[in-house]
């Protein structure tokens, strides 16, 4: 049972002070800060006056921004998709596997978490590049095609043309999967290994296939795992700056790119704090909408 | 048929099924094959790290004489270090505190200490940027290692609420009768938290511990904007190297991190595990 703290006044206060004066001084009073900051005005090069001013978030709604926030939500919104899909059968064949060979299929997926994202970037650059492992594997594929189509007695194919893989679009989802796919696996993994697994059994008995089996009871009764996976791989996601910053081109910013830009390079902090803060309510936004969803099953 | 032998798989046994197999099987090619290339190539006799020409280690002798890349190294460690700490006492004391206490507010208090965990990375950047640079300017030219104040604290900040979690589901563990025998038999409040809470708390602090250390050590994002011109730290360093020239030295920096993180989670993993079986579970 709690105690109340009113019955160990001094040692609550021992307990709980460090913390919460850290959490106030080095956390909630920066935040504010922004906050103060997003209603406020450049008037200097260095002095911003707080003058309660909705101009910046005005701003923010204008086209150009608001097509960047929709482009960070479609892709975060996909790179989750794309986790989930691939995801799913991993976390699947993981929870079903002998508890030996779990224990070290958890650990592979792991393992990169523990790699510097920076670096994990970086890896999937030379991969991706125009003179990539992937771009290598395709030529290889294009001269036996096209050495097969002489030994038929047609002409070969032209010279091999790199593709451009790096500085798109799709080289950030690439990205963000490559980073996202173990905060997605883990949480379906738990789901899946707490199942119970009669009613798939039972499912089976009475005739029905694998994939019917997986999608009217599995993917069901895992409901609250894979909603918990896809939060847990959206936030990120959405906020992500590096991976855009290192892979995109031109067009692939995010918010948080756009955001940065504010702070380092254009000088305007009243504006890249309007940014932050319609990031973070987006981010409360997708945590409360998870919150509905999962209370519904119970009720039901 | 003599191929027969090895039994059909069972109804659940997914991982049996060829299928499923593919799938993890490429997705452990997905995500292991770059950092596999990333670590060959650190030992490749060539400036542009593209073809292979022979086995070298050479650019692990430039990294090593390249000395503001040891600085930041160091730096990082150093950091790791101090926000290891520290996000263990404060992680710890969160946990007591939601765990043993009844306040009014308590909810609000549950809530706030989840914002650095849910918050994004680059709102908490900028943050302690506009924080670091109006409210509390850190003074610049202080000595080693107090010129990493400002990185440590916005480390800290990030990282204790992390720590609180996990030791927090330690404590779910723990028997409270304990705690009031001690005190029955005469043992004071401190005695009582030094003697029974942290010894039955310990797997949890290292865990916490790890994980600290990890998410210090892996930072970009918030350090990218605390971090001063004197005050690099290992990514912010790689990161202007990635920008400036890719050459194989930042194979050789990024192998001997990799290297370094693996070992020492290893070590955490294989105390923590020490310390969760050497006691008798409650």
């Amino acid at each position: 049972m709690e105690q109340t703290w009113r019955q160990a006044r001094g040692a609550f206060a021992a307990i709980a002070a460090p913390p919460l004066v850290w959490l106030l001084l080095f956390f909630l009073v920066p935040l504010g800060v922004i906050w103060a900051y997003s209603f406020g005005e450049n008037v200097g090069p260095i002095t911003i006056d707080l003058t309660g001013t909705f101009a910046n978030y005005m701003r923010a709604l204008e086209p150009l921004y608001l097509s960047i926030f929709g482009k960070s939500v479609i892709v975060a919104g996909v790179t989750t998709l794309l986790c989930l899909l691939v995801g799913f059968p991993v976390a699947l064949a993981i929870a079903f596997a002998s508890p030996r060979m779990k224990a070290w299929l958890l650990l592979l997926i792991m393992l990169p978490f523990w790699t510097n994202l920076l670096i994990r970037t970086f890896a999937l650059i030379a991969v991706l590049r125009e003179q990539g492992y992937v771009n290598f594997g395709i030529e290889w594929f294009w001269n036996l095609a096209s050495s097969a189509r002489e030994l038929v007695g047609m002409a070969p194919l032209g010279d091999y043309e790199p593709l451009t893989l790096l500085y798109n679009n799709a080289a950030v989802i690439v990205g963000l999967v490559y980073v996202h796919l173990p905060f997605m696996v883990l949480p379906l993994y738990s789901a899946l290994d707490r199942m119970d697994r009669s009613l798939m059994e039972a499912s089976l008995d009475l005739g029905a296939g694998h994939l019917r089996t997986i999608l009217l009871v599995v993917v069901p009764l895992a409901a609250p795992g894979i909603a918990s996976g896809v939060l847990i791989t959206f936030i990120p996601a959405l906020g992500s700056y590096l991976t855009p910053d290192l892979l995109g081109g031109t067009d692939s910013q995010m918010i948080a790119n756009v955001i940065e830009r504010q702070f380092k390079k254009a000088n305007d902090w009243p504006f890249g704090a309007a940014l932050s803060f319609l990031l973070m309510y987006l981010t409360f936004f997708a945590i409360a909408a998870q919150a509905l969803i999962q209370r519904k099953p119970g009720r039901r | 048929m003599a191929r027969v032998a090895r039994e059909k798989p069972g109804p659940l046994e997914y991982h049996r099924r060829w299928p499923l197999q593919l799938i993890v099987g490429a997705t452990f090619f997905f995500l292991y094959f770059p950092l596999i290339i990333l670590m060959v190539f650190s030992f490749n006799d060539s400036k542009r790290n593209i073809v292979w020409q022979g086995f070298t280690f050479d650019y692990y002798e430039k990294v090593f004489k390249n000395a503001e890349l040891i600085e930041a190294f160091g730096n990082s460690l150093t950091i790791a270090f101090f926000c290891t700490i520290i996000s263990v006492v404060l992680g710890a004391l969160t946990a007591v505190m939601l765990w043993r206490f009844r306040f009014p507010g308590k909810t609000a208090v549950e809530g706030a200490m989840a914002l650095p965990i849910v918050v994004p990375e680059i709102c908490m950047g900028v943050a302690m940027l506009v924080f670091f640079a109006k409210i509390m300017p850190w003074p610049s030219g202080m000595p080693w290692p107090f010129n990493l104040g400002a990185i440590i604290i916005a480390h800290v900040s990030f990282a204790f609420p992390f720590v609180a979690t996990v030791v927090r589901a330690r404590l779910a563990s723990f028997n409270r009768e304990l705690e009031e025998a001690a005190k029955d038999l005469g043992a004071s409040e401190w005695r009582t938290f030094w003697d029974v809470l942290v010894p039955h708390m310990q797997p949890g602090l290292i865990a916490g511990a790890l994980l600290a250390f990890t998410l210090s050590l892996d930072d970009f994002v918030i350090t990218f904007f605390t971090a001063g011109p004197d005050t690099i730290t290992f990514p912010v360093k790689v990161y202007s190297m990635l920008r400036f020239s890719v050459t194989p030295e930042v194979n050789a920096a990024s192998t001997i991190l990799i290297v370094v993180t693996v070992v020492l989670t290893a070590v955490g993993l294989h105390l923590q595990n020490q310390s969760e079986n050497k006691k008798p579970k409650p």
